[in-house]
This record gives C-alpha cells, structure tokens and sequence, in this order.
C-alpha cells in the first residue's frame, strides 16, 4: 500500500472551517433517523442527492437494528432464559449493524467525502444525537 | 505546501477515526501522562466500579440493604426449611428455590450496573450550533429569551421536546432528566433507589424480570413456610410447630403484596407501552382530550410486551471504557463565505454566562413563586408563559408522588393528596407530602407502608450553577421551570428514604 495518511493527520493539517450538525428526526417515534434535508453550508462542496443517498442508507442500517423482528426476538428469549449472560460471550444484532454502520461512513469517507474536504463523524460518537459533518477549510 | 495537503487529501487512502486508538502525532510530553478512561471525567453524579464496568448511582446504601434482605431472607429458608421440606415432601423444592434466587441475584445485579440509557451531553461545537438555530429561529428580541421546546408530531399526537440546559440538547421523546444522578436518561421510567439506579430504556427488562422473579421467590417462600408449618403442626400440634420453626420472615409478609402489586402495575406498563413518567403524568391518558392517544404504542398487548423485552438492546451511548482522546483541531479565522465556526465559538462562551444568568434568575423566581407552584398543573414550564397542560393531575398521580414502586394494585382508587404538582422538587414541598401519604398508606393495608421512593419526576434539573450576580430583570419569566436543584432537598429525600425503612423496622 502507498503512503496511506490516517483523517486525523488530515484534521491536524487542514483547518476546520465549520461544522454541520445533521439533527435527529422523530417523526416515526424514538427510533434513530436522522433528517434528510439538505444543509445550505455544503451546498458548495457537495452533490444534494449524493448527500441525501448517505443520509437514507444510513437511516435503513439504524431501522434494521433496531427493528422487531423473529432474529430480535429470539435473541431476547434466549437471553432472557440465560439470565442475560449469553452477552458476555455474543454481541448483540444492534452492536453487529452499529459495526456494519462504521464500515459504510468509513467507506464514504474515503470515497466520496474526503475528497471533497469533507469528513462525517460516525453518529455513535455523538450518542446517537447528529451526524456531524466537518467541513475543511477548501485551499485549493 | 497547502496545495500539497489538498492533494494528499484527494490521493491517499484514509483510515477511519477511532477514538479508541492512540494518536501518532502525540507529542513525548503527552506520552508520559497517563491515559484516562471517559468515565473518570463523566459530568454526571454516578459512581464507577471495575474500570468503568459497572455504573450505579451515587447514593447506593438502599441498594446494599435490598442485597443483604434478600441474601437473609434466601439463607434462612435454605437453612432452616429447606433441609425438612427435601425430606419429607421433594427435593425439587429447594433446586426451584435455588433457581429462582439465582435468577433474582442476575437480574438486580443486571439492573443496578448496567448504563439505563445515558444519553451524553453535547459537545461544545453541537451546543453552540443548537443556540445558534434557536437564536435564528426565534429572533433574540431584548430581554425575553427564545422558548425551548420544540414541536415534533409523531403518529399524529403532538409532542414537545424540552430543551436539557444541563446537557445542552433538546431531549429526545420519552428521555428526562435524572436528577439525582444528573444525566438525561433515554425513555426514562424512574430512578430507583432499592436497585441503586435509574431506570430506563436499557435496563427496564431486567428491572422488570428482577420485581417479577422476587414476586415469585417471595410467594415460593412464603407458601413453603407456611406448608413447612402445617406439616410440623400435623404432627406435634400447631403450637408447637410455631415453637420449633419460629417467624423469620417478617420482611416477607410485609413486601409480598407490595411486589406483587408493583409487578401488576409494571405489567400494565409495558403492555401499553409506557413509563412511570408517562402514567402518572397522565400524558396519553384519554381524560385528557378525546384524540388523545399514545402514539409508542405498537397497536396490541402482545406486540407491546414483546418490544419490551424481547425487542433488540441497544449498547450504551457513553463508552465509559473509552479512551479520552486530546482531539483539537486548529480553527480556522472565519472567512468571508464561511463565519460559522469562529463566531459560534464567541456566541457559546457568551451563551454560558447567559446561561448562568438565566439559572440564578430562576432561582430567585422558584424561591419567589413557590407557593404558586403548587397551585400549578405538573409539567413545568419551560420558557413559556402559560402552563403546558391545562387542569389538575388526575388524583392517581399524587398517590405515587409517594413512589412508584408503592404496590399500586390495578383499579384501586388512590387517595388524593394536597399537592397535585409533582415536578417540584423544593423540600419544602415534598416533606409534607412523604407524610401525608405515609398516613394514607397506613390505612390501606395493601399500601406499602415502607419509605416511598425517591420518585424523580424527572424534569429537567440544572447541576448547581455558578450564582452570578445577574443584572436582567427579574420580572420576564421564562422560567417558572420547577424542578430545581436543592441540595437541601436532596438531602431531605434521602433523610426521607431512611426515615421510612426506620418505620419498616419497627412494624
């Protein structure tokens, strides 16, 4: 593999001009869904729909985790059997999608949103509250 | 060189940011310096135990108390009657007991150390960018502040999302403030001082099965003592058997129907998917306003309990584990396209001394206006003029002002009390009340006549603030938000717990 510089030497060497947080939406409830909408502030940097597309994935692996299904049953039963210690020994199928998530901003990253000065935050460093997109200062 | 950076940006590939992993650009002194853990610098009240393994609340003498009266409880019976009910009627009898005790131990233990669903308070940079929009979308006009609730309908029922000035971000649906442990907790039942712990959206299940399977232990318990008696009395008279095998269980009789009643009221809860909050504030109920309806609710009974909980466990929001990672990246001088950043930076050191202007504001407004608090309806008010809900509590709501955990059977009426407000925290306030309903509970022998909980209507508490010297008018309120912080009145809550185990004792 060639020269490979880690985001945080970015974050080091480029300066941070602003900062978008992407609120939650509860409108469906208190499931983890994060607004679509557009922000103004990365009209320059960014493609809406490109941005909207990560937007809704993201919201699709935060309903799988979360949805009540036979898999989510299954698991509880059988916790509740065990007296809940089965967890210390297998993760849970939220923990699996919340890795899975990591993967897909982590990709995006590099493909679509570091190139473009970009850098999303994964939403699970910020409890679940924003998707925080740090916007670097385009000297270009 | 900056043309260089842009393009190494473009080209290279990028590993993800871990917080977890240490920086290669550390300098040698930061390398010297011990690595903390989050949970060293948590903002809120808890204790940690095991490295950041286990989490409780910072008052954990009750919880130690329901340990040692379950311990003395299970041992006495599998000292003393176990051994005769093996012999002379099955030994499956102590297995189930065993099973059942073990079963108990795992789910209390389960819920006082597990994180109930804390939510993290907001970064600067997030609680900078939320006072910057409310700014925006309000429009600071003079002295009156911006409100801070927020409207969002969900399944057709409108529900306001409360501003946290502790945490700095607008509380999601369901999640309160603790104040006791001072962390804003995600569908946030009640704080629980027999477990040591808030109770929420984490560890409601394991509460719930831990009151189920003590019901359960207790009635096994009970029901093989007095079978244990009835044998022995066959054989050498009733007298005698009461001689031989004497009352060691007097916590049993005592706490029986209390369980029994908290596990049907909880039953009830989860069935309709609600919390303790949520019911005694009566927020879904239908006197409320005929559309009026609770829209968590999953339709019917079984898709309800089973979201409860068998529906997937969500991990903890905090990372106590984690490493504190220096993370500061240089700021840019705003530009002019993009002002953001700097400007949000002055505005939020500029928002903090507002902020404890505000709080020592409503100080002097709660201390002023307590009376008229109690006149109020119970949710606070939070930067508005007009109360939020209109009317009284219904009358079951005072009733477990007492606590929640209070056996609270289904469809017994409740006897009112003189205080409808609950958000209130004050001691002035409380006092009164804890021995209004003590009276109360005394003449209801299905009433626990224990301590009440803490019951922690859990409004939004500021941590104590700086006492500025404020200089705006005292006369604009935004605040009549009930529910302040009181050391005093935590203290006097606690006196309460231990003044009603001292009646415990002596029954």
């Amino acid at each position: 593999m060639a020269e490979t510089h880690s985001l945080q030497d970015m974050r080091q060497q480029a300066a941070v001009a602003a900062k978008v947080f992407i609120q939650r939406d509860y409108t469906k409830g208190t499931v983890c869904q994060f607004q679509t909408k557009f922000p103004s502030e990365l009209e320059t940097r960014i493609d809406k729909q490109q941005f909207e597309e990560t937007v809704q994935t993201l919201n699709n692996l935060y309903a799988e985790a979360e949805k009540l299904g036979s898999q989510s049953y299954i698991e509880g039963c059988l916790a509740c059997l065990t007296a809940y210690t089965i967890f210390l020994c297998m993760e849970t199928h939220y923990e699996k999608v919340l890795k899975k998530i990591a993967k897909y901003i982590q990709e995006q990253n590099d493909k679509i949103y570091a190139p473009r000065g970009l850098l999303l935050t994964d939403p699970i460093e910020r409890g679940l509250r924003v998707i925080e997109v740090t916007i670097f200062e385009d000297r270009s | 060189m900056h043309l260089g950076v842009s393009e190494s940006m473009r080209e290279c590939e990028y590993s993800q940011i871990s917080t977890r992993s240490s920086t290669p650009m550390e300098t040698p002194y930061k390398k010297r310096t011990p690595k903390m853990r989050k949970w060293e610098s948590f903002p809120g009240r808890n204790k940690f135990y095991c490295n950041g393994r286990i989490m409780m609340a910072k008052q954990t003498g009750v919880f130690y108390l329901t340990l040692v009266l379950i311990l003395v409880t299970c041992g006495l019976f599998f000292t003393f009657d176990c051994p005769f009910l093996a012999l002379q009627l099955t030994p499956v009898i102590p297995v189930i007991g065993g099973v059942l005790f073990l079963f108990v131990l795992g789910t209390l233990l389960r819920t006082s150390f597990s994180d109930p669903g804390v939510l993290p308070r907001a970064t600067p940079d997030e609680a900078a960018d939320l006072e910057r929009q409310i700014d925006v979308a309000n429009g600071s006009t003079g002295y009156r502040p911006p409100p801070r609730t927020k409207e969002v309908v969900i399944n057709g029922q409108t529900v306001k999302l409360k501003y946290c000035f502790t945490c700095k971000i607008f509380r999601p649906p369901r999640a309160s403030h603790c104040s006791l442990c001072d962390n804003c907790v995600e569908r946030f039942d009640h704080h629980c001082p027999w477990v040591g712990n808030c109770v929420g959206r984490r560890n409601y299940r394991f509460f719930y099965m831990f009151i189920l399977s003590l019901s359960f232990l207790t009635i096994f318990i009970f029901a093989f003592v007095i079978t244990h008696v009835i044998i022995r009395s066959h054989r050498s008279g009733f007298l005698n058997a009461l001689k031989d095998s004497p009352a060691r269980y007097p916590f049993t009789e005592i706490s029986l129907c209390r369980l029994v009643g908290l596990s049907g009221f909880h039953t009830y809860l989860i069935s309709s998917n609600q919390t303790t909050n949520e019911d005694i504030k009566g927020s879904w109920s239908s006197k409320r306003g005929k559309d009026n309806y609770n829209p968590y609710s999953h339709g019917n009974i079984f898709t309800n309990c089973c979201a409860a909980l068998c529906g997937p466990l969500p991990p903890s929001l905090i990372d106590r584990r984690g490493f504190i990672q220096s993370d500061t990246p240089q700021l840019a001088p705003p530009t002019n396209g993009i002002t953001m950043y700097g400007a949000t930076q002055s505005q939020q050191s500029h928002m903090c001394d507002q902020d404890q202007c505000i709080q020592s504001t409503k100080f002097v407004l709660q201390a002023a206006a307590t009376p008229l608090l109690q006149q109020q309806s119970s949710q606070p008010v939070i930067l508005t003029a007009s109360p939020e809900n209109g009317g009284s509590l219904p009358g079951r709501a005072s009733l477990t002002l007492g606590g929640p955990c209070t056996s609270l059977p289904l469809g017994q009426p409740t006897p009112p009390t003189s205080t409808p407000s609950l958000s209130c925290h004050e001691a002035t306030d409380m006092l009164p009340i804890h021995g209004h309903s003590h009276t109360h509970n005394h003449s209801h022998p299905l009433q626990e006549p224990v301590a009440h909980h803490h019951f922690l209507t859990p409004e939004e508490v500021p941590s104590p603030p700086g006492m500025l010297p404020c200089g705006s008018p005292l006369g604009h309120s935004h605040t009549m938000q009930a529910g302040f912080y009181n050391p005093a009145s935590q203290d006097s809550l606690h006196e309460d717990s231990v003044r009603g185990l001292v009646k415990l004792s002596s029954v």
